[in-house]
């Protein structure tokens, strides 16, 4: 057992009673990525040196008998999508490979402030487009279980980094699914929380209507710790929302006798049987610990996967106009005009899923197609959120699978965007609804994490994690270690 | 070539920059003229991973410009994205307002040889301005100044109601005039405080469907807008003369040149793409908000103006001219707190202060003259104290020096000379020294008197009562 296979507290309650330093931590998640990180490729950027003055600030701070909070000293990676001053900010794209931002995004500060240490930046498919982490620019992620499979993405090297031991904990984003599903292919806990609980501010926009921010831990209370950490209004942000952030580990009573649980058939339908099995496994144990499930419809899931690739990519289409070459990341040299520049650096900066979703983003925002695909797709999104509306009207949470399958091969799905797509099609629809959902290992196939999902009502985090917490905590998937 | 023949169709797009202190979406300052790219931040600099936050104050304004220009304000109003590629827009998308705009269907009124009329407003819609590009000579580089973008804009579009180059000026006017009562802009087209672009086409009098239109740019001045309209009217009846047709096209006015030249054509239009901008939430506007801001109009141009007619008795367009100014309009009213001659207070402003400032480029904020000095001077020539002639004088030193006209009389002894006995011996000086003139004026040749009292004036240095001089000089000449 390693330091990060402590629970947080139990983490905390060491560096507090001075077991361990701060500097000891920080050395165990660099010795983890020295060792490791070549094979799996999770950092994109490391924050050694930061990392290690920072270490000592606080071994100071521990040492002068100050209040910690319980992130104090923890070792954590981000999403290279988050903003951080002065440290390279590359959304795993060409476009910003030479991008230091001159600010911090605002869960960057919340963690600064909790004295948790960045230790480096994560790689992520190229403007979080993607699902299998083999779209950033650099190079792929490789799944901590078998090299030979993805992590999932977009956060793939937050899920990987959990997974492998090289960070404490990461904190990914989520559009379609882009916590959840690599959470569930790395098999470690990934939440994403309702739209609007945690600011935006600072995080490259992909679809901005569906970012969210969230963290990706060893166990359901670990995220809970660091929600509590990263949730709440935000006055950058005019989308945040103006709600009380209830105690979440408080929430975390592992008593679930009564709550009301809906499964979607649509969610079961089509999917790898050894997934089946272990969802309805996961569905059983939760019946024991005295919670009641019902199978419900959620008719409108089938038109969520085009609904949702309309509007993302017509928010991304103009989200990603600014990269034009002006004023900073890649600028095309000796071009004949502004249009040549605007087009040469686009073209150069740009991988082809990005392309690819420009393209069909301006396409459906174009005079004479508005109407037919993204006021349409809007629509659908009203009716998938009523889904979700009426089914939380008599039950307390939705229980389901992540994803279909367990992680895919590497290169088995490049060439085939919309079988890609497809991985999302049990997280999408919950992303459209703007709910909070909860990722969970809940059993393994062919030695491959599987992935249960808790879908939550919004601004109910409480629920999902403590039905969460009582079945991992009635459960060991979630200790189970990939052999590195 | 002629134009009679042809009606011509003047829709105006006028963008109105709100004098916020801070810019729209960031807490950056909107002030004018600071050194290039000082007044920027991430967020208005377009850096990836910002958001905009709205300015309740821009919003505020919005309001009260629409409720001034009569329009229709909704309970819901939105911001949407118009996506265009330009060095001057950081973000390349615009945020502005597509379809849920601030205020709709107003109107104002305007004046044209004595005739008033109604033209109609489509919409008012509040926008972000961009920034500023300043391209290098020899055309090797551009650069780019940031300190503008992000200022609020209202954009207030007009119906294709105005039928010539003149009542597009007095639309312009008139608009400007409303929006400096509300105290929402500066409104000065030179510092494009206030811009102005225009659809303008022409069609047979009598037919019903509108002429192909050109859209002008470029017009930076009431005059330019004035001289761009009449030129491209020109332009556009000598083509249908020649019986062609006109193409539908975006035109620049060069001022240097007096000429429009084309920028684009329709095929080349952009599509902008509007969408809800979702970092951005819907906003609600409530009774309570629209009776606050309701409740915040002054009193304007058009109230003002028929109060002048009623109240002080001054003629149509007195009132008129008067009230196309906020701070001529102040002025005015601030002069009566001094003296009841509206007439003559009316006829100073129009007369000796336009002149002055009309002819030294300057505006009213430029010269020191108060109300109370006005005022006191009339008060002065109703005494007699000064002449009419010396009032020019001491006018002119309280445009310059802001001194009271009192002042200004005793320390220069401007005093008028209105006692007899000192005018009769100028008088009779000045007979004497002019046989001639005495000799015409008694011979019939009552003109023969104008001489004789500008002599006496002369040796006064101005300062004899002209009455006087005239009641003298006669007396003595009968007598």
């Amino acid at each position: 057992m390693t330091l990060f296979d402590l629970r947080l507290k139990d983490l905390h309650n060491q560096l507090r009673n001075k077991e361990i330093s701060v500097t000891d931590v920080v050395n165990e998640a660099f010795a983890k990525i020295g060792e490791r990180d070549e094979k799996i490729g999770a950092y994109l950027t490391l924050n050694e040196e930061g990392a290690r003055a920072e270490a000592a600030r606080l071994d100071d701070k521990l040492a002068s008998g100050e209040d910690l909070g319980l992130l104090f000293g923890l070792p954590v990676g981000v999403k290279d999508n988050m903003v951080t001053e002065g440290i390279r900010t590359t959304c795993a794209s060409h476009f910003l490979s030479n991008y230091d931002p001159i600010y911090n995004g605002t869960v960057i500060s919340k963690l600064k402030q909790a004295d948790s240490i960045l230790i480096g930046k994560l790689n992520m498919d190229e403007f979080a487009m993607g699902g299998s982490n083999e779209s950033s620019h650099f190079h792929p992620v490789r799944n901590p279980w078998d090299f030979t499979r993805v992590p999932g993405g977009s956060s793939g090297g937050s899920a990987a980094a959990v997974a492998a031991g090289e960070a404490y904990f990461t904190l990914g984003s989520d559009t379609g699914g882009s916590i959840r599903q690599p959470a569930s292919y790395c098999g470690v806990v990934g939440l994403k929380p309702t739209y609007g609980l945690v600011s935006r501010y600072g995080v490259v926009a992909f679809a901005s209507s569906l970012d969210q921010i969230g963290p990706i831990t060893k166990n359901v209370e670990d995220a809970a710790h660091v929600l509590q950490a990263i949730a709440g209004y935000d006055p950058k942000d005019s989308t945040s929302a103006k709600v009380d952030v209830p105690n979440y580990a408080s929430a975390l009573t592992g008593d679930i006798a009564g709550l009301r649980i809906a499964v979607p058939k649509e969610y079961l339908e089509g999917i790898d049987p050894q997934v089946k099995a272990s969802v309805m496994e996961a569905l059983r144990l939760l019946e024991s610990l005295g919670a009641v499930w019902e199978e419900v419809s959620l008719p409108h899931t089938e038109y969520a996967v085009a609904a949702y690739y309309l509007l993302s990519s017509s928010e991304a289409s103009s989200n990603l106009s600014r990269f034009d070459g002006i004023r900073y990341g890649v600028r095309a040299e000796q071009t004949g005009g502004l249009l040549d520049l605007y087009h040469e650096s686009r073209s150069q900066g740009f991988g082809p899923e990005v392309k690819r979703r420009i393209m069909l983003g301006t396409y459906a925002l174009s005079s004479g197609y508005y109407d037919a695909y993204y006021l349409k797709a809007l629509k659908v999104r009203t009716l998938i959120k009523r889904d979700f509306d009426q089914t939380f009207e008599k039950y307390d949470a939705i229980v389901g699978p992540t994803t279909p399958t367990t992680a895919f091969s590497m290169g088995s799905q490049v060439d085939d965007p919309l079988t890609m797509y497809l991985n999302d099609i049990l997280t999408i629809p919950v992303s459209l609804a703007g709910m909070p959902a909860i990722s969970v290992p809940c059993g393994f196939s062919q030695g491959l994490p599987i992935g249960l999902q808790f879908i939550g009502k919004a601004f109910d985090e409480s629920t999902i994690l403590r039905l969460a917490h009582a079945f991992e905590a009635n459960s060991d998937h979630h200790k189970q270690r990939p052999s590195l | 070539m002629s134009t009679s023949k042809y009606e011509t169709v003047i829709g105006l797009e006028v963008h109105v920059e709100l004098h916020t202190k801070s810019k729209i979406f960031c807490g950056c300052s909107t002030e004018f003229g600071a050194p290039p790219n000082s007044h920027t931040c991430p967020v208005c600099l377009g850096h990836p991973g910002v958001l905009p936050v709205l300015n309740r104050q821009a919003v505020d304004y919005a309001m009260k410009a629409a409720m001034a220009l009569n329009c229709e304000v909704g309970d819901v109003s939105k911001f949407d994205r118009k996506n265009y590629f330009y060095p001057d827009s950081p973000k390349a998308y615009q945020i502005s307002q597509f379809d849920k705009p601030i205020g709709e269907n107003g109107y104002i009124d305007i004046e044209v040889d004595g005739k008033t009329k109604r033209i109609g407003i489509t919409r008012l819609h509040l926008e972000e301005d961009a920034g500023k590009l300043t391209h290098i000579e020899g055309g090797y580089a551009s650069l780019v100044d940031f300190n503008r973008v992000g200022t609020p804009l209202v954009e207030i579009v007009s119906e294709p109601e105005i039928s010539s180059p003149e009542e597009a000026r007095a639309y312009l006017e008139k608009l400007r005039a409303i929006m400096q009562y509300c105290d929402v802009s500066d409104v000065k087209m030179e510092e494009g405080s206030m811009r102005c672009d225009a659809n303008i086409s022409l069609r047979p009098v009598g037919q019903k469907e509108l002429g192909t239109r050109a859209e002008l740019k470029n017009m930076n001045s009431f005059r330019g807008v004035l001289r761009g309209l009449e030129y491209e009217q020109y332009r556009q009846a000598e083509i249908l003369d020649d019986g062609g047709e006109v193409v539908q096209e975006t035109r620049r006015w060069d001022e240097a040149q007096g000429k429009t030249f084309s920028m684009r054509s329709k095929e080349e239009a952009h599509d902008y793409r509007y969408f809800p901008d979702p970092d951005l939430v819907t906003i609600h506007i409530d009774q309570a908000w629209k009776d606050r801001i309701r409740a915040s109009i002054p009193e304007l141009p058009d109230a003002r103006k028929a109060r002048y007619t009623e109240q002080f008795g001054l003629p149509g367009y007195d009132a008129e001219v008067i009230t196309t100014s906020k701070a001529l309009a102040d002025l005015f009213e601030s002069s009566l707190e001094y003296t009841a001659d509206a007439k003559s207070v009316s006829n100073w402003i129009m007369g000796d202060l336009l002149g002055y400032l009309n002819s030294n480029g300057l505006e009213l904020t430029d010269v020191k003259l108060t109300g109370q000095g006005l005022g006191e001077m009339i008060g002065l020539i109703e005494k007699g104290t000064i002449s009419s002639k010396i009032a020019k004088t001491v006018f002119k030193q309280m445009l310059e020096s802001g001194k009271l006209p009192q002042q200004i009389v005793e320390e220069q002894g401007l005093v008028q000379i209105s006692d007899e006995g000192a005018i009769l011996a100028i008088v009779n000086e000045v007979i004497a020294d002019n046989p001639a003139s005495v000799e015409d004026y008694k011979a019939g040749k009552e003109k023969a008197i104008g001489f004789l009292v500008g002599q006496v004036m002369k040796r006064s240095k101005g300062k004899a009562n002209p009455g006087l001089v005239n009641k003298l000089l006669v007396d003595v000449l009968k007598g």
